[in-house]
């Protein structure tokens, strides 16, 4: 996974913000790789926002480095980065034409006035706008409006586009068709894409790799299928996807493996996490989709519980299990045509987790 | 409905009190409009429709009097409202998107003070400062005067209009390359002319009406029309002074009308540009 420093497209060493006495960004250490589709995630006011702001230049850092191509960019204003925005609200020029709005960042850099109505033109027909060139943005829908910021923002040719939850003003169907088209385009232009959204699904369904951030500390940087099957810490295995976390205490250290034991006596097997100690309190993580559900038998230790609700979700069918120390288990099971097992309120099962399954978190 | 007992129309005396307050305030109006169309040399008695005293203003013995003081007046206050809003508008960005200073709550009411000090004293103060510096009164003092006291009346508006507009267009601008001084010129002017348009008409008739400041430092010899008529009438009203009060309510009414539209048409800043969906 090591890359080398050339392929970076923006770095950030030891960045700190401040507001007064507030500290809205911790140390963040990110490298976002060139032509790579980033997302920052993370619950409102945990600073994603800051963080798109500081790296366009809207905000002064109050300690740290940013380098973008491996050059220090900190000084400079925004105007002077090659990087573009697609704002919130998009933040088109009300008093300018759709056409305008597309040219004025051509314009500013100067480039001939052919090229300006040459490019403008392709940028719109890129994101299927072209007979809009003359309207006015409060002439559009929001979805219109959202492809013109788009097309405003990639028309210059940035190294890097910046977006701050470009979809959260559009509705569910529209913004479901956006991310594929947000995806193409990031492809097709190979553009740097960082991605600002707190919608986990968007995340894991866009992003080459995420970056989950929770009170201005990046709390894990890695691909979707690693934020999502090896979060570090609890609040990343709590905020993606769902999941179950166990009380747990380490009792065995292996190689590359250690053996926990729940609450109830029952031991876990799972993969070492950092420097683990034999005798060390800790959580376990189990995905629903990571624990096997049976009848309940008599082996003592087993973790069981009595059903508390089923919910059939067509694909599959979640079970709520109320276990002996009064915490509620989920456990999703596929539905398949072949297994008749069924389960209702009321029966006592046994659970075990798959292999692997099991996430030791380090608090 | 359940509301209408709680409808001020109800009120015992509302339509007779607004009567009475709409007589008040425009019967005397349009007696001196009417009455400026009266062929008569009475002020009071009506000798049928005419012209004449429109031509008189024009043409008669105190033409030359009167386009002295309307030329005075109509380039003391385009120059009064140009300086003002100027002014009003480099104040307005300093204090909306200044961020916070310390001195901004002084700073505001030093902007909006001369709105609340009585004329009379403004009108004195200024007499006093001009002559303790030795400035010799004329149209320069009657400038100077309409100029500080055209700030607040531009600044209003145009405040007003800046608050409305989001400093994320601005951004938006210095993001696509645009330097300070083109995001002023090609975002923030734009959307902020509505505003700026208002401040200066409303600059323009402030200055135009003015009399006790102007009286107080205009010094000898130099009238505009409002003091020119304060003279005339004080040898008794000739009805060419209702004719031209009648042309000055009308300039007025122009403006104030422009006004209106320049400051309800314009682009809505917003921002949002409502994102409705299809
Ligand atoms: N100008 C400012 N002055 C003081 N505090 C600020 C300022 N801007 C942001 N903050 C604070 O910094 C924190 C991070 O804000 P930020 O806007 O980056 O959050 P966010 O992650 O984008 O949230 P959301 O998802 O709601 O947009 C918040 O607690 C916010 O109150
Ligand atoms: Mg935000």
């Amino acid at each position: 996974m090591e890359s080398s420093k050339e392929n970076l497209a923006v770095e950030l060493q030891g960045v700190f913000k401040k507001y007064g006495d507030f500290v809205a960004l911790k140390k963040i250490d990110l490298e976002i790789k060139d032509n790579e589709f980033f997302t920052l995630l993370g619950p409102s006011g945990c600073g994603k926002t800051t963080l798109l702001r500081v790296i366009a230049g809207f905000e002064e850092i109050s300690e740290g480095t940013i380098l973008l191509k491996g050059e220090r960019i900190g000084d400079l204003p925004p105007n002077k980065r090659p990087i573009n925005t697609v704002f919130q609200h998009y933040a088109l020029f009300p008093h300018m034409t759709v056409e305008a709005n597309v040219a004025f960042g051509m314009k500013m850099l100067g480039m001939s006035k052919a090229e300006v109505a040459d490019r403008s033109r392709k940028m719109l027909e890129m994101v299927k706008l072209g007979d809009f060139a003359g309207r006015r943005p409060n002439q559009l829908s929001g979805g219109q409006q959202q492809r013109v910021a788009l097309a405003r923002a990639m028309a210059p040719g940035p190294q890097v586009l910046l977006l701050d939850e470009p979809l959260s003003a559009l509705d569910l169907k529209l913004r479901h068709a956006m991310r594929v088209e947000l995806k193409q385009l990031q492809m097709e232009t190979g553009i740097t894409f960082v991605f600002v959204t707190h919608d986990q699904e968007e995340a894991l369904t866009m992003s080459d790799r995420i970056g989950v951030m929770d009170h201005g500390i990046l709390q894990q940087v890695g691909t979707p299928h690693e934020i999502y099957e090896k979060p570090v810490n609890r609040f990343v295995a709590d905020f993606i996807g769902e999941t179950n976390i166990f009380d747990a205490t380490i009792s065995h250290v292996g190689d590359a493996n250690c053996v926990c034991v729940l609450r109830n006596g029952s031991s876990v097997g799972c993969e070492a996490g950092s420097n683990p100690q034999v005798g060390a309190k800790c959580h376990l993580s189990i995905r629903p989709e990571g624990l096997e559900m049976s009848r309940a038998n008599d082996e003592p230790r087993s973790l069981g519980g009595r059903v508390e609700q089923v919910v059939y979700l067509g694909t599959d069918t979640q079970y709520l299990i109320r276990i002996p120390s009064g915490e509620l288990v989920t456990v999703r099971c596929q539905n398949t045509i072949a297994d008749g097992v069924n389960y209702s309120t009321g029966d006592e099962v046994a659970l075990k987790p798959r292999d692997g399954a099991a996430r030791l978190l380090v608090d | 409905m359940a509301l209408a007992s709680r409808n001020i129309r109800k009120y015992p005396g509302f339509f007779s009190m607004t009567l009475l307050c709409m007589v008040l305030l425009y019967a005397p109006l349009a007696v001196v409009a009417a009455y400026s169309f009266n062929d008569s040399l009475s002020i009071t008695r009506w000798g049928g429709f005419s012209f004449r005293w429109y031509l008189d203003v024009f043409f008669g013995l105190e033409a030359d009097k009167f386009r002295d003081a309307a030329w005075n007046s109509l380039s003391i206050a385009f120059l009064a409202a140009t300086a003002s809003t100027i002014i009003a508008t480099a104040a307005s960005i300093g204090m909306v998107r200044g961020g916070e200073f310390r001195a901004k709550p002084a700073s505001f009411a030093l902007i909006s003070l001369p709105l609340m000090v009585p004329e009379i004293v403004t009108a004195v103060a200024t007499l006093i400062f001009f002559s303790a510096i030795g400035f010799v009164r004329g149209y320069a003092t009657i400038l100077v005067a309409h100029i500080v006291f055209c700030i607040p009346f531009a600044y209003l508006p145009i405040e007003a209009r800046l608050r409305g507009i989001e400093g994320t267009f601005e951004e938006a601008a210095q993001d696509l390359y645009a330097s300070r001084g083109q995001a002023f010129r090609f975002v923030l002017l734009p959307l902020m002319a509505p505003g700026i348009v208002a401040g200066y008409l409303l600059a323009f008739i402030i200055s135009l009406d003015d009399f006790i400041i102007t009286n107080f430092v205009k010094g000898a010899g130099i009238e505009t029309l409002p003091t020119a008529i304060f003279g005339a009438v004080k040898q008794g009203i000739k009805p060419n002074i209702l004719a031209l009060s009648t042309l000055m309510l009308l300039i007025s009414i122009g403006f104030v009308t422009i006004s209106y539209f320049v400051s309800r048409k314009g682009v809505k800043p917003g921002g949002h540009g409502a994102p409705e969906t299809t």
